[in-house]
C-alpha cells in the first residue's frame, strides 16, 4: 500500500536577521522564488508552498516541474518527512526512499565499510539487514580494497559510486528524487542507470523534480507544475 | 502558527523523545565517529582527553591547596572530582547549544526524531567523561573514600545529571537554533563559571556568602556526585534541588518542545 495525500499544505520559511522595514506591507513577486511576505508578527517569510493539495496513488510517476525556487525541493522534503507543514496536512503511507542528497551522512574520515553501516542505519535498515546487503553494495561500487580505506582517500567519482550503491541498495514503496541520479564513467554509468531504473520500476510511487523535459516525458505519467509554491497545473500530459 | 497546544502536538513530542532515545545504533555511531574524527591518526586517540584533564588537575591541585592553605591529599581529590565533573557539565551545556545547528543537513533532508541529535551530543560527552573519569579513579585509589552504599548515589547522580542534560539539550538546542546569540552568550558565562562554582574552592570558605554557591544549580548537580566520594555522605539538600530541577525542567521542556518541534527545521 502506497499513498501520499496532501491537503492545503503551506510551508513558510521565516527569514530572521533581515531588516524588515523595506518589506513591510509589501508582497514581492519575482520570476523565481517563493512569495516573500510578512507574517502576523512582521517577520519576513518565504512562502515556499502555498495551499498545495494532491493525492498520489500507486502507479503514479509524478514529475515536479517549475522554475528554480518554485517549491519543488521543498515539496520533496515535505514528502520525505523532514518538513512539517505550517498548516494543512500530509499523509504518507509506505516506505519512503528520499534520494535527495545521496552523500548525506557520509563521513570522509571513516572507511567506506563503516560508512555503509552508518548510512544504512540512517536509511532505517537494521544491522542484520545491512550485513546481508554489504557484499552486494561493495561489489556494485567496484571499489575493491578501497572499501577498507578512509573515504578521504577516494576520488569524487568513487565517493559517488559508493553513495549511489548504498542509496539504491533497497527498494521502497515511494521514491523521491531531486533530478535523476547519474554517476560514474561510461561503463559504471550504464550499470547505475539499470539499477536506478529497476528501483524506479519497483517503487509504487515515484516523485521526480527535474528541469529535463525529455527525461520527465519519458519516465513520468503525471506532471505537476509549480509556480511560486502554487500548483498551477496537474495533468497526465506534459504541459505545453 | 497555532498558539494553542493541541493534544497531538504533545503526543508527537513524546513520540519524538522516545524514538530518538531508541535509535541507539545511530546516535552511538555518530557520537563515536565525532570523537574518533577529532583524534584520527593520533596514537593515544581520545586518551588525550584524559591526559589534558590530568595535566590540569595535577597543576591546579597543589597550587590551590597551597593558595587556600588546605591539606593536599583530600583537597587534591576534591579538585580532581570537581574538575572532571565541570568538564562534563560545561561540555554538555556548550555542545547542547549546537545540537540542532550542527545537524542541519540531516534535519532538513531526513525524517529522523529531533531528539536523536540531542542524544548524540549527550552521548558524545558521556564517552568523553568516561575517558576523563580514569583520573577520578586514579585519585580515589590514593585517597579512598569510606566504602559504603552512599557511593552508589554518586553513580545515580551521574545518571540523573545525564537525564537532565537531555532536556537542557532540547531547550538550548531550540533557543540556539532560533536565536544565534545564545551559544555565544552561554560560552561567555561558562568561562567564568569554572571560577564561580565551588570547584577550586569550597563552599565553607564563602562564610556569609554561602548563598552564592547555593543559588548555583551546577553546584547541586556536582554535590550529589562529589559529596559521597569526599566521604561527606549524601547531600539531602542538593538532591532535593536536583529533583525539583529535573521535574520542572522536563515539564517546561516538553511543553516548549511540543509547541515548537515542527518549527525547528525552519530555524536552522
Amino acid at each position: 500500500m502506497a499513498l501520499a495525500i496532501a491537503r492545503d499544505v503551506v510551508v513558510e520559511f521565516p527569514v530572521y536577521g533581515r531588516r524588515q522595514q523595506s518589506l513591510k506591507r509589501s508582497v514581492l513577486r519575482a520570476a523565481t522564488g517563493g512569495i516573500l511576505a510578512t507574517d502576523s508578527r512582521d517577520h519576513v517569510v518565504i512562502r515556499a508552498l502555498d495551499k498545495v493539495s494532491f493525492e498520489f496513488n500507486e502507479g503514479d510517476r509524478v514529475a515536479l516541474i517549475g522554475h528554480n525556487g518554485s517549491g519543488k525541493s521543498t515539496l520533496l522534503r515535505v514528502l520525505a518527512g523532514a518538513y512539517e507543514p505550517v498548516t494543512g496536512s500530509i499523509e504518507v503511507q509506505g516506505s519512503v526512499a528520499a534520494m535527495l542528497s545521496i552523500t548525506l551522512g557520509l563521513n570522509t574520515e571513516a572507511t567506506g565499510y563503516e560508512n555503509i553501516f552508518l548510512r544504512a542505519a540512517l536509511m532505517g535498515l537494521s544491522k542484520i539487514q545491512t550485513r546481508d546487503l554489504v557484499d552486494d553494495i561493495c561489489d556494485f561500487a567496484e571499489l575493491g580494497d578501497y572499501i577498507q580505506m578512509p573515504m578521504r582517500t577516494y576520488s569524487s567519482g568513487m565517493l559517488m559510486r559508493l553513495a549511489f550503491a548504498i542509496s539504491t541498495s533497497v527498494s521502497s514503496d515511494i521514491l523521491l528524487m531531486d533530478e535523476w541520479l547519474s554517476v560514474g564513467d561510461a561503463s559504471f554509468g550504464e550499470k547505475a542507470a539499470r539499477r536506478l531504473k529497476s528501483r524506479v520500476d519497483d517503487a509504487k510511487i515515484m516523485v521526480l523534480a527535474s528541469h529535463d523535459m525529455g527525461l520527465v516525458q519519458r519516465s513520468c505519467n503525471r506532471f505537476i507544475t509549480l509556480e511560486h509554491g502554487l500548483i498551477v497545473s496537474d495533468s497526465t500530459s506534459y504541459p505545453t | 502558527m497555532s498558539t494553542a497546544l493541541s493534544r497531538p502536538a504533545l503526543a508527537s513530542a513524546f513520540l519524538d523523545v522516545g524514538q530518538g532515545l531508541l535509535q541507539v545504533r545511530i546516535w552511538h555511531m555518530l557520537a563515536w565517529q565525532e570523537i574518533q574524527q577529532r583524534y584520527r591518526r593520533s596514537i593515544l586517540g581520545p586518551f588525550w582527553l584524559t591526559i589534558s584533564t590530568g595535566c590540569m588537575v595535577a597543576g591546579m591541585g597543589p597550587l590551590y591547596s597551597k593558595l587556600l592553605n588546605q591539606p593536599l591529599g583530600i583537597f587534591f581529590t576534591y579538585i580532581a572530582v570537581g574538575f572532571v565533573l565541570w568538564q562534563l557539565i560545561a561540555g554538555l551545556i556548550s555542545d547542547c547549544c549546537q545540537s540542532f545547528i550542527s545537524a542541519e543537513s540531516y534535519i532538513s533532508q531526513m525524517k529522523l526524531p529531533l531528539t536523536l541529535h540531542v542524544v548524540r551530543v549527550v552521548w558524545r560527552n558521556t564517552l568523553m567523561f568516561a575517558h576523563n573519569s580514569v583520573i577520578v579513579f586514579a585519585v580515589l585509589v590514593f585517597s579512598p573514600p569510606p566504602f559504603d552504599s552512599s557511593l552508589l548515589t554518586s553513580i545515580a547522580g551521574v545518571v540523573v545529571l545525564l537525564f537532565n542534560a537531555l532536556w537542557v539539550g532540547l531547550v538550548m538546542g531550540m533557543l540556539s537554533a532560533r536565536f544565534r546569540d545564545i551559544p555565544q552568550f552561554v560560552n561567555s558565562i561558562l568561562q567564568v563559571g569554572l571560577f564561580l562554582t565551588p570547584i577550586l574552592w569550597k563552599i565553607e570558605m564563602l562564610g556569609d556568602w554561602r548563598w552564592f554557591a547555593l543559588i548555583n544549580p551546577i553546584y547541586h548537580f556536582m554535590e550529589v556526585i562529589r559529596s559521597p566520594l569526599m566521604g561527606a555522605g549524601i547531600s539531602g539538600q542538593s538532591w532535593a534541588v536536583v529533583g525539583v530541577i529535573t521535574l520542572l525542567g522536563w515539564t517546561v521542556t516538553m511543553y516548549a518542545f511540543a509547541k515548537f518541534r515542527a518549527r525547528i527545521p525552519f530555524w536552522i
